[in-house]
């Protein structure tokens, strides 16, 4: 088989190789433990009432025929939400969100945030979007739980809904939020707005760039809410012993689960256990916390155990999608093809609640190319829709839709091939981002030749509705806080506990990096994800940030390990430790041949000599390295119906180092899948009303593997520095280009672009129709 | 010595100067000798006492992890950035 892997520096003897994952026998074999597979004694089972209106207040909510159905242990409203004992005169000293001036003595303004955040979890006056609860009951099965809560009776006063983010801004939209006021560039306003934010990124001078331009091109893009996808509900079960609460969910984050249910219920972080289930995809959508308080507070109330699952609608209708946005981009170059100057606006849908990812997208949609003259600006509008939550690179692949297809645009226009016109503007080591810090080592320059080189894109492309495609993207990827602890076994096989939720075969990388560092073989590590109480603080497995920061905390308890070891070593042969070091997985004396032990020899003497060995390490590294990506694909549009087909698709990316290959070209080909279902058939469509039409996989149309051409991969491996084995995330910018790499294909094959998403059937057959 | 970038969106308060020179060991000194030279500039960097959470620290292109405590080396190069989430 031929190598996919370009550029690679190093052979290692664990890391870069494909051993099985641990976890993969019981995933594929159904033995594998989920959230919803959880059974304890007494188990009790939730369900919520959720608001049929997308904006209302809620007049009244009598609870009181539900909590007599036999077989009811208990109900919930907000009014049994700790906040709602904080009352609003007091909760915000903060002049966007609370009336100005309010004091903030005795509450720090993250009170406000976190009466925001219950309220998200369950309406208290206002509803904001359809699917927002409203009250939750728990009963001894779940066929008496969906019998009460349509026994809740709630008076709604309907209010006009906005779901547009352009109709949002206007000073006469609906307003979802009476206190809030703008922030722009540090400035408050002082009328009630939808837009909660402006932020802004910039460089240079961009009208003196577009006078030194010989072309400019200016464009406005539209695209619609996605969903995540992820193929597992949500769930949370909760059970109550005294005052410790023990959580089991469906999670990103286990810690931030603990720490947010810490907050919102106002008990101590250490009285919270969290339990991280085997987890059925996430890509950001699992970040948040919806159910774990409500199933809390129901635990509580009930005595009981309390499990609740989300049904497939209330997944789509009530979680967080990634936002719908508008763009306009203008970017000018001159005739040699240097671009000279961008100018962007980016407003994107944060959902009910503000906090949309439009500063990563700022940041992000430029990030691929030296530029001196350019602004963009972010808007965070709120609309009555569902909080949007990350979706893999959050903010990017939106941004990217619209600069990539001006790139794409000003290349045709200047007569210079697509990827040229890339690598004459493309950043490298050295080079400034818009937003200012100095570029580190990045391998942009180097997919974009590997892309260039591969025969993907020197083969010809023949047929009246077929088309080509390029697009790059850019990501930033996270360190964040990792726990690791390493237990040395007298067989010298060792266990490896960590924090960090398996997404994506995560478990294997880390693994394959501590038996890396220590010289000893994959298959005598044992790697367990363990519950808060039994490891070290560890943030979510997101961000890209898992295999680079949880590894680097395994290597550094791996470090401690050998520390240790060599000390034993000093013992056993009655040596200083400044004589004996550790090579190649044995500990050695500097001068003295004849003295060796290897890591499964002196694994067998610890015991004798001092007791178990274990190493832990609780890390933050910085230098996590950017990843970049360059996709070619080649799309055939039918005529007759509008359909878009991928009739190949080639996706570039540096990885650094790919400790694990194939789990590597997983997330490519992954991210990638996603960014066809987002380009071609993915959208939230509304009723009249606010409701969401199509919550279900029938409707809501994600792309199959009936759907996809095999997906092919490169791995680039320009190492980074500030990684042991130079790894970088490779798990969200697979999703940046492909939006505007298939728009720029179907404008090849069909002659005129589409800048909307998703290019669908009915918006290509119109587009067809014009031409 | 350390270099630090003024965000672009609050050069007003600078009358366009966008990076200065100033003597810091840490971010707080940062901040704080930011402001005696652009009085109001600290209000748009901290609330309660912390970085804004819309904001990051870049500091030689490395995200400072300890906030105002964070140590800025001699030389470094000082940015406050849009804070990135992520997804996967």
């Amino acid at each position: 088989m031929t190598s996919n892997i370009v550029l690679s520096e190093i052979d290692y003897e664990v890391v870069g190789k494909r051993p099985i994952r641990p976890d993969g026998v019981d995933k594929v074999t159904g033995r594998a433990q989920y959230g919803a597979d959880l059974k304890l004694p007494g188990l009790a089972f939730g369900k919520i009432l959720r608001s049929p209106h997308a904006h209302a207040s809620i007049i009244s909510i009598d609870t009181s025929v539900a909590e007599k159905l036999p077989g009811v242990l208990a109900v919930m409203t907000y009014s049994d939400m700790p906040f709602a004992a904080v009352s609003k005169s007091e909760w915000s000293d903060d002049k966007q969100m609370g009336e100005p001036g309010s004091p903030i003595m005795r509450l720090g303004a993250d009170y406000a945030k976190l009466v925001l955040q219950s309220e998200h979890i369950i309406a208290n006056e206002k509803v904001l979007f359809t699917g927002h609860p409203v009250a939750a009951v728990c009963a001894i099965d779940m066929a008496i739980a969906e019998q009460a809560i349509s026994m809740i009776e709630v008076k709604y006063q309907i209010l006009d809904a906005v779901m547009d983010v352009r109709e949002a801004m206007e000073t006469s939209a609906p307003i979802l939020h009476e206190t809030m006021r703008t922030n722009k560039f540090g400035e408050i306003g002082d009328v009630p707005s939808n837009i909660m934010s402006v932020g802004r990124v910039a460089c240079g001078d961009i009208k003196l760039g577009f006078e030194e331009s010989d072309i400019v091109i200016e464009r406005e893009f539209t695209t619609a809410s996605v969903h995540q996808g992820y193929i597992e509900p949500h769930n949370a079960t909760a059970f109550w012993n005294n005052d410790q609460l023990n959580l089991w969910c469906s999670t990103q984050g286990s810690f931030v689960v603990r720490n947010a249910v810490s907050e919102i219920l106002r008990h101590p972080i250490s009285k919270i256990k969290v339990t991280p289930m085997e987890i059925g995809g996430g890509f950001g959508g699992k970040i948040p916390i919806y159910l774990e308080p409500i199933a809390a507070i129901l635990s509580k109330k009930s005595g009981r155990p309390v499990k609740i699952l989300m049904s497939r609608p209330e997944v789509f209708e009530s979680t967080g999608p990634a936002p719908g946005t508008w763009m306009r981009a203008k970017i000018g170059a001159n005739k040699d093809g240097i671009l000279k100057s961008a100018e962007i606006e980016l407003a994107y849908e944060a959902g009910a609640y503000p906090g949309s990812p439009v500063m990563g997208g700022a940041a992000c949609a430029l990030a691929c190319y030296s530029i001196p003259n350019a602004q963009v600006d972010g808007y965070d509008v709120v609309v009555n829709k569902p909080k949007t939550a990350a979706y893999r690179a959050p903010g990017s692949p939106q941004a990217a839709f619209a600069v990539e297809q001006i790139i794409d645009e000003l290349s045709i226009e200047l007569g210079i091939d697509p990827i040229e016109f890339r690598l004459i503007n493309a950043v490298k080591e050295g080079l400034r981002r818009v937003d200012g810090p100095l570029y580190k080592k990045v391998g942009h320059i180097e997919c974009l030749e590997a892309a260039k080189q591969h025969d993907h894109y020197k083969s010809k492309i023949n047929g009246k509705y077929r088309g080509r495609g390029v697009a790059s993207g850019f990501w930033f990827n996270r360190g964040f806080p990792s726990s690791c602890n390493i237990t040395v076994n007298s067989d010298g096989t060792i266990n490896l506990t960590e924090g960090s939720v398996d997404i994506g075969g995560s478990r294997a990388s880390i693994s394959q990096q501590a038996a890396e560092f220590l010289g000893i073989s994959y298959e005598d590590v044992k790697a367990a994800v363990v519950d808060t109480d039994s490891i070290g603080y560890t943030q979510l497995t997101g961000g890209s940030r898992t295999t680079f920061a949880t590894g680097i905390a395994a290597i550094e308890a791996s470090k401690s390990v050998i520390a240790q070891l060599i000390e034993r070593a000093g013992i056993i042969w009655d040596k200083p430790i400044e004589e004996i070091e550790y090579l190649d997985g044995s500990v050695v004396h500097k001068t003295d041949p004849e003295l060796k032990l290897t890591f499964k020899e002196i694994a067998s003497q610890l015991l004798g000599t001092g007791g178990a060995v274990t190493g832990s390490a609780s890390t933050d590294p910085p230098g996590e390295g950017n990843s970049f990506a360059t996709h070619v694909v080649d799309v055939e549009i039918d005529p007759e119906t509008g359909k878009v087909e991928i009739i190949r698709y080639t996706a570039v990316q540096d990885a650094g180092k790919a400790v694990h290959p194939s789990y590597v070209e997983g997330q490519i080909q992954g991210g990638v899948a996603q960014g066809i279902g987002w380009a071609l058939n993915e959208e939230y469509c509304f009723d009249h009303s606010g409701k969401m039409m199509n919550s279900s996989f029938l409707d809501y149309r994600m792309p199959t593997s009936l759907d996809l051409p095999f997906i092919d991969t490169v791995i680039v491996e320009v190492a980074n520095p500030g990684h042991p084995y130079g790894v970088r995330g490779v798990g969200e910018t697979p999703i940046v280009p492909p939006l505007a790499a298939i728009a720029n294909a179907v404008s090849n094959a069909i002659g005129t672009r589409i800048y909307k998403l998703p290019i669908n059937p009915g918006t290509v057959l119109d587009n067809i129709k014009c031409n | 010595m350390v270099t630090v970038f003024i965000p672009a969106m609050f050069q007003s308060l600078t009358s366009g100067v966008t990076f200065v020179e100033i003597d810091a060991s840490n971010v707080r000194d940062v901040v704080q000798n930011l402001d005696s030279l652009f009085p109001g500039l600290q209000s748009k960097l901290i609330k309660n006492g912390q970085i804004k959470e819309e904001l990051a620290v870049s500091i030689d292109g490395d995200l400072a992890r300890m906030g105002l405590m964070e140590k800025v080396p001699e030389d470094s190069e000082i940015h406050f950035i849009p804070a990135i989430a992520g997804g996967i």
